[in-house]
């Protein structure tokens, strides 16, 4: 008889897990480090503007989203007006462009030079100075072009929220009734909140990791700042305390998005509902419908797109063809590592919760995912000083037993890089085969087991097998992230290891954007995959809404 | 020497948090006996089922397979290592492998070709030998749990556990599914617990029966026995109502309303009441008793009539539907 056979496999799993914790802690831990003045120099110059400007983007980002994104998704799933069907995916597709493409072409787009105010001089006959128009590098512009990339976030939560209440609800509220503008406000409202709550918790965490747009857009935040901190003035434990602060915010982000996400399933316990019947609207509140609809799609996604396609036809990358595959062979190189890396570490701490959920378990995979929550570039400042800690040590002993020092063989190579990503995007194969194996009855578990399944064989043999569409699924949302992430990437490489969204940065940082569009191209490219994935998830919701009945009956 | 017990639990209690499911249960069950838990939702019998498995761990108590202690206070042998067929309530097919796969998934060698025709037997003996190239889901349920029964038989367990197996099927598939499975567990000679919360299918199917109720086991005997002889009042009730007639006792008799009866079936609670099935009462148009006929409710080949006494007493009375009286109209009761 074996006594305690899941002991060490919990332990395993729980290392496995506590790669996440690692720039947790080693960024706290620089609180109580001195930073030989640079804190202090940062205290007095840039810290308040760091905090007022990560604020009121944050503030102005959340309301943008909120705005948009609500109204849309109650537009397309209440309503029933021209092409309400492609807006329903459609309104999706900003989320294939990150926010640093964004801002390279929203800024292109509308700077004096640019497409638009050459326009509108030609067709006024206005010259510099004779009109007003918005500056796109400053706050504001740095709020304008996030809302675009991030309103889906809001837009998904609030649709999966509507589409979930019952037509009951609705129609009791008609019996009573209510108008449809009350209906609105008094029953739909209230009752998608949380879920809608959720999605804008992730908003305002996306906006206060983001580097790339406030970095274009010369606003400086806390992101920014982490980055200067670093690269400009090499102090990582400056560097580190910055992010604790950054850390702090997204933290209590984190706790209350959980809890939101709770409620929204509390909200939402009741059986599978069939949700109301789209009203159809005619005439002009069709028309301002389809507008309402059709901005976001156009300004966040095809206007981008075109502007990115016409720079690169007319210019494009100026560098040889090879240099591209390079660095294309770079990033796929990483993110295909990352992708198996993390989709095998996700499936072993998924199955752990499946075949022992203890307390001790579920605390592993709850640490586990946090990684997502935390910035890239606090990622890569808290990751950095363990790996010198770690390569201190081994090149003392290298030194006095072989007179030979390693080096930097661990911060000074890829390793480095992939080690922050796994950190961070561990996440989302734990979510995509968490949520896969909930579609495995747990009696296919007790059945392998009384066949005399070992865990390896009941993994490889059943879960495997049965899991292939969510590996998959989760492993190509882990490569399609890697590829777009920037500010780890940009701390962490190795000297002369450039990536395809490095290149881009690089080349949109000194101006040089029509070469840049062509790897912005790729990226996007790349970057529509997982959202036709999510367009289907979310069109058979609400092909469901539409054809009554459709639930299968028991075998 | 008689041979130990093929399954043995002693004292075995469970819980979940605070809710216990299983409440000091002792079992034996020898090969080629088919032992019927019987119980409600809750009561813990599928728990039961699962601590015989070891899919669970009870908190106390022992459990042995084949004389050996496979899990007590000191150690667990998990369910991978016991030597125990379990066939699910929903059969648990893997819906990725063909039938004949899903039947060798637990054949030790199972690559070989006498893995393969042992595997084609079996599915042979359930009826099955035309569909073993084919998956689960576009098997029937008789179907699936026929494969479910193959795929457990496949390792030659010793023990075998049937969790509800006929409880999703259609009412005429069930006799014939229950036909093929209670022969191939008769002619494998195991040891089978079948849990159900079907009293009749624990009656016809069971050797014995056990009956459990809020984890407690109150009754364990032969199916005669259980349906005659109730434990107590919560034994008696499992199988439908039942009448309780109190009276003067005269020596090994009583005086009821109905007469004098012998004290076969005393409540055990009470000496001086008697319990009766419905059918053991017998309804006669007559002015003279005093009843009449309250309710009455068909049941297919019989009818249930509750009727009134004279003394405002309020028995139940079976007949063969054959024999019908109208409502209202005076009866006397009469045993059997």
């Amino acid at each position: 008889m074996k006594s305690n056979p899941g002991r060490n496999w919990s332990v395993v799993c729980f290392a496995l897990a506590a790669v996440v914790l690692v720039p947790i802690f080693s960024v706290t831990w620089s609180l109580g480090q001195d930073s030989e003045g640079v804190w202090g120099h940062l205290a007095e110059t840039v810290l308040g503007k760091y905090i007022s400007n990560t604020l009121l983007l944050a503030i102005g980002v959340g309301c943008g989203t909120l705005l948009i994104g609500v109204l849309t998704a109650w537009l397309v799933t209440a309503f029933s007006f021209p092409a309400v069907g492609f807006f329903r995916w459609a309104l999706l597709l900003p989320l294939a462009i990150p926010g640093y493409l964004m801002a390279y072409a929203m800024t292109d787009l509308l700077q004096f030079s640019g497409p638009a105010q050459t326009w509108l001089r030609e067709a006024t006959g206005w010259s510099r100075g004779d009109y007003w128009f918005p500056e796109v590098r400053s706050l504001q512009g740095a709020v304008f072009i996030l809302v675009l990339c991030l309103y889906p976030y809001v837009y998904l939560a609030a649709s999966t929220g509507f589409l979930s209440l019952s037509a009951s609800v609705i129609e009791a509220s008609r019996t009573l009734g209510v108008s449809s503008w009350g209906r609105f406000w008094r029953v739909v409202l209230p009752l998608a909140r949380p879920s809608i709550f959720a999605g804008l918790a992730l908003v305002v965490m996306e906006t206060m990791a983001d580097f790339g747009a406030v970095d274009y857009c010369a606003v400086d935040t806390f992101s920014t700042g982490i980055y200067r901190t670093w690269m400009g003035r090499g102090s990582l434990v400056a560097a580190a305390q910055l992010s604790t602060c950054l850390l702090g915010a997204v933290g209590l982000l984190y706790l209350l998005e959980s809890r939101f996400r709770r409620s929204a399933k509390f909200h939402h316990a009741t059986q599978r509902t069939q949700p109301p019947a789209p009203v159809r609207l005619e005439g002009a509140r069709a028309w301002a419908a389809f507008i309402a609809c059709a901005a976001p799609v156009l300004g966040g996604f095809l206007l981008p797109v075109v502007r990115f396609l016409q720079l690169t036809v007319e210019g494009g990358d100026a560098r040889s063809r090879e240099l591209f595959l390079e660095l294309g062979g770079n990033s796929a190189l990483v993110a295909g590592i990352t992708a198996v890396v993390a989709v095998a570490c996700g499936l072993l701490l998924a199955q752990l919760l499946r075949t022992m959920p203890t307390s001790l378990n579920r605390f592993t995979v709850r640490v586990a995912g946090l990684g997502y929550a935390i910035p890239g570039g606090v990622i890569a400042i808290g990751v950095l000083g363990p790996l010198w800690w770690i390569e201190a040590g081994v090149n003392d002993v290298a030194n006095g037993v072989f007179s030979w020092s390693p080096g930097l063989f661990l911060s000074g190579t890829v390793f480095a890089v992939l080690f922050g990503y796994q950190v961070r995007f561990l996440a989302i194969p734990l979510n995509v085969i968490g949520a896969g194996f909930e579609r495995i009855r747990s009696t296919v578990d007790d059945a392998a087991r009384t066949l005399g399944a070992s865990r390896l064989r009941l993994l490889l043999g059943v879960h495997v097998p049965l899991l292939r569409g969510s590996l998959f699924c989760a492993g190509l949302l882990v490569f399609v992230d890697v590829l777009k992430e920037l500010p780890a990437t940009l701390i962490l490489r190795p000297f002369n290891f450039d990536t395809l969204a490095v290149r881009v940065y690089q080349l949109a940082s000194d101006e040089r954007l029509s070469e840049a569009s062509t790897g912005a191209l790729a990226i996007i490219l790349v970057g529509l995959v997982p959202v036709v994935l999510l367009t289907r998830i979310l069109r058979s919701a609400h092909t469901v809404s539409t054809v009554p009945g459709r639930d299968r009956g028991k075998s | 020497m008689t041979p130990a017990p093929a399954i043995q639990l002693e004292n075995v209690s469970h819980s979940y948090g605070d809710v216990v499911a299983v409440d000091q249960v002792s079992l034996d069950v020898s090969l080629g006996e088919i032992h019927c838990l019987l119980g409600a939702s809750g009561s813990g019998k599928s728990t039961l089922l699962r601590i015989i498995a070891g899919l669970e761990r009870q908190r106390e108590g022992v459990v042995s397979i084949d004389g050996e202690v496979v899990s007590d206070a000191a150690g667990h042998t998990e369910a991978e290592r016991r030597s125990v067929g379990f066939v699910l309530q929903d059969y648990a097919l893997f819906p990725h492998l063909t039938a004949l796969e899903n039947v060798l998934f637990g054949i030790p060698d199972r690559k070989t070709s006498e893995a393969r025709t042992r595997a084609e037997g079996l599915l042979d003996d359930v009826g099955l030998v035309d569909r073993v190239d084919s998956m689960p889901h576009t098997l029937s349920g008789g179907e699936q749990q026929r494969v479910a029964l193959a795929r457990a038989m496949a390792r030659s367990p010793r023990v075998m556990l049937l969790d509800e197996p006929f409880s999703s099927l259609d009412a005429q598939l069930r006799a014939g599914v229950r036909e093929t499975t209670l022969r191939i567990l008769r002619e494998a000679g195991v040891a089978t617990v079948m849990v159900t919360h079907d009293p009749a299918e624990a009656l016809s199917c069971g050797d014995r029966v056990s009956i459990l109720r809020g984890g407690k086991m109150i009754q364990t005997g032969s199916p005669e026995a259980i349906y005659h002889q109730p434990s107590g009042r919560e034994a008696a009730e499992t199988f439908g109502v039942i009448n309780r007639l109190g009276g003067e006792r005269k020596g090994d008799r009583i005086r009821t309303s109905i007469g004098e009866v012998e004290l076969s079936t005393q409540d055990p609670d009470h000496p001086d009441t008697i319990l009766l099935r419905p059918e053991q009462l017998i309804l006669v148009a007559s002015e003279e008793g005093g009843c009449r006929i309250d309710r009455i409710f068909p049941e297919g080949s019989t009818t249930l009539y509750l009727v009134q006494t004279a003394e405002d007493e309020r028995l139940y009375v079976r007949m063969l539907s054959t024999e019908t009286l109208p409502a209202d109209s005076p009866v006397a009761v009469r045993l059997r």
